[in-house]
């Protein structure tokens, strides 16, 4: 396990191999699991994604409250200008997995169930136009799983602790990086996509409408999977980000703790205080506890 | 996972995994307390249909939560929902649960950090620290010396690896919990052992729930 990214790098660099190999050795040297089971562990999350985006691309599904649903087959069959590429083919793919998990559907929490649209939508969106094994599909994984361990350390993986600079931003960071290694770029390109993604989703605040992970969370992580791709395209390009990523991580942290608690999925701010955000929770929350009963 | 929110599902279902390891079983009756973010989204977040399910002994990814108040009901496990708000400093998704079951009684204090990852703070009053990663050995007994040397003992006869040990107590002189974190689960005979020495109050295994 790695606290500082950068070591993650050096110790890559000084064995010449990819972050997501250090990952499967690291994981596998502490001796809880072997690398086998590691990997094993790891194809099952892969499948578990791509399940969940075949059921999300669909489109027949709907969110517990209903006011989200039948987007990502809205944007898959599409005929914009972008249609047809990695660009949309992930946006679709975060957008799947995002429905299906407010269905309470079953996904892989990458790092979180908020954010957990991200990953898979980054990454399957790449593979689809751009053939890749499923060992390197591991490999990208456990690259991801580098990095969220470590701003999982340095910084939160909770929006109610952080914001959703924590969830999706951190999901990006991750997304950004393992694609870095998916498309085989240097474990500098990949920890120079995580800096340039994590800096465009810093102060992002969580703010779900009636405290329901739909609205914005279900959109959010299809944005996510955009910054995550505009990260790895300029990381690809050789465009390094003046602020090491650690230090990167460290500022998501910091704006976490100084963060309102409005604005950490409490719905006391942001959307969610909007006159319409209101209206909408109410409705549909009136509804939910008729149905359920529970709380109070 | 099931949906949708890992620290409103997955964490709050792990916590209800422990409150049930904590009575052995499923219980007859919960009083759930949520307090924070849990009180203010948890009904929408699922976190009642998760804690319910991890009280039935389902895991996080399990489909079956989406019903799990339906299937309490069916079990025989009346589950109360309260919100409050907890003295002292807790983390915003927080939730304090009640159990019995057959007489046996447990109260623990658990907090979902993100990602899934859980914090139990407290048991029946106790401070303590148990992740869940780690099979755990939760222990009560009377505060007199010797009693660490005598588990770790047994638990070293019985080749089992200590990850993380902690030994707290409310007052001098009164009773002492003992938390052992392992690497793995240890035998039956040295279950026995331990449950046999006469300092011992109560003594429960909580499988690793991550």
């Amino acid at each position: 396990m790695y606290d500082v990214l950068l070591d993650a790098v050096a110790a890559a660099e000084a064995e010449g191999i990819s972050l997501g190999e250090l990952a499967l050795r690291t994981e596998a040297a502490t001796g809880i699991r072997t690398r086998a089971e590691v990997e094993a562990g790891l194809a099952r999350a892969l499948h578990v994604m791509q399940g969940a985006v075949e059921r999300g691309l669909k489109g027949d599904l709907h969110s517990v409250s209903g006011l989200v649903g039948g987007d990502a087959h809205r944007l898959a069959n599409a005929r914009g200008p972008l249609a047809n590429t990695i660009f949309t083919d992930a946006l679709a793919a975060a957008l799947a997995v995002q429905e299906v998990n407010a269905a309470m559907g079953v996904i892989v929490a990458a790092p979180t169930a908020g954010g957990a649209g991200v990953l898979p939508g980054t990454l399957l969106g790449i593979a689809r136009r751009h053939p890749v094994t499923e060992e390197a599909m591991v490999r990208a994984l456990a690259t991801a799983g580098l990095i969220g361990a470590v701003v999982a350390v340095r910084a939160s993986l909770s929006g109610a602790e952080g914001g959703c600079q924590a969830e999706t931003g951190a999901a990006a960071g991750m997304a950004a990086g393992a694609g870095v290694e998916l498309l085989g770029g240097t474990p500098r390109q990949a920890m120079h996509a995580v800096a340039l993604t994590m800096q465009g989703t810093l102060g992002l605040v969580c703010d779900p409408l009636g405290g329901l992970v739909e609205v914005p969370c279900v959109y959010r992580n299809a944005t996510g999977a955009a910054m995550a791709l505009a990260g790895i395209e300029m990381a690809l390009a050789g465009v390094e980000f003046p602020i090491p990523v650690d230090e990167v991580i460290d500022t998501m942290g910091q704006i976490g703790r100084e963060m309102d608690v409005r604005y950490r999925e409490t719905a006391g701010g942001g959307l969610a205080a909007t006159p319409t955000g209101r209206r909408l929770a109410k409705e549909r929350l009136v509804q939910l506890k008729g149905k359920k009963g529970a709380g109070s | 996972m099931v949906g949708p929110s890992s620290s409103h599902t997955a964490g709050a279902c792990r916590i209800g995994l422990i409150a049930r390891a904590l009575v052995g079983g499923t219980p007859d009756h919960a009083l759930v307390e949520l307090h924070g973010s849990f009180a203010r989204t948890g009904v929408g977040h699922g976190t009642d249909r998760a804690i319910a399910g991890g009280l039935l002994g389902y895991q996080p990814d399990d489909e079956r939560l989406r019903e799990s108040l339906d299937a309490a009901a069916a079990a025989g496990l009346a589950i109360e929902f309260k919100n409050t708000t907890l003295r002292g400093d807790h983390h915003p998704n927080t939730t304090r649960i009640h159990v019995t079951r057959a007489g046996r009684t447990a109260v623990l204090t658990g907090s979902s950090l993100g990602a899934g990852r859980i914090m139990v703070t407290a048991i029946d009053g106790f401070p303590v620290e148990i992740t869940g990663a780690y099979t755990t050995l939760v222990a009560v007994a009377k505060d007199v010396p010797g009693i660490v040397a005598s588990v770790a003992g047994a638990l070293a006869d019985d080749a089992v690896n200590l990850a993380t040990m902690r030994v707290s107590r409310r007052q001098r002189g009164g009773d002492a919990i003992h938390i052992y974190e392992l690497d793995h689960a240890p035998t039956d005979e040295a279950m026995t052992r331990i449950r046999a020495m006469p300092v011992m109050k109560t003594v429960r295994i909580i499988e690793r729930v991550s």
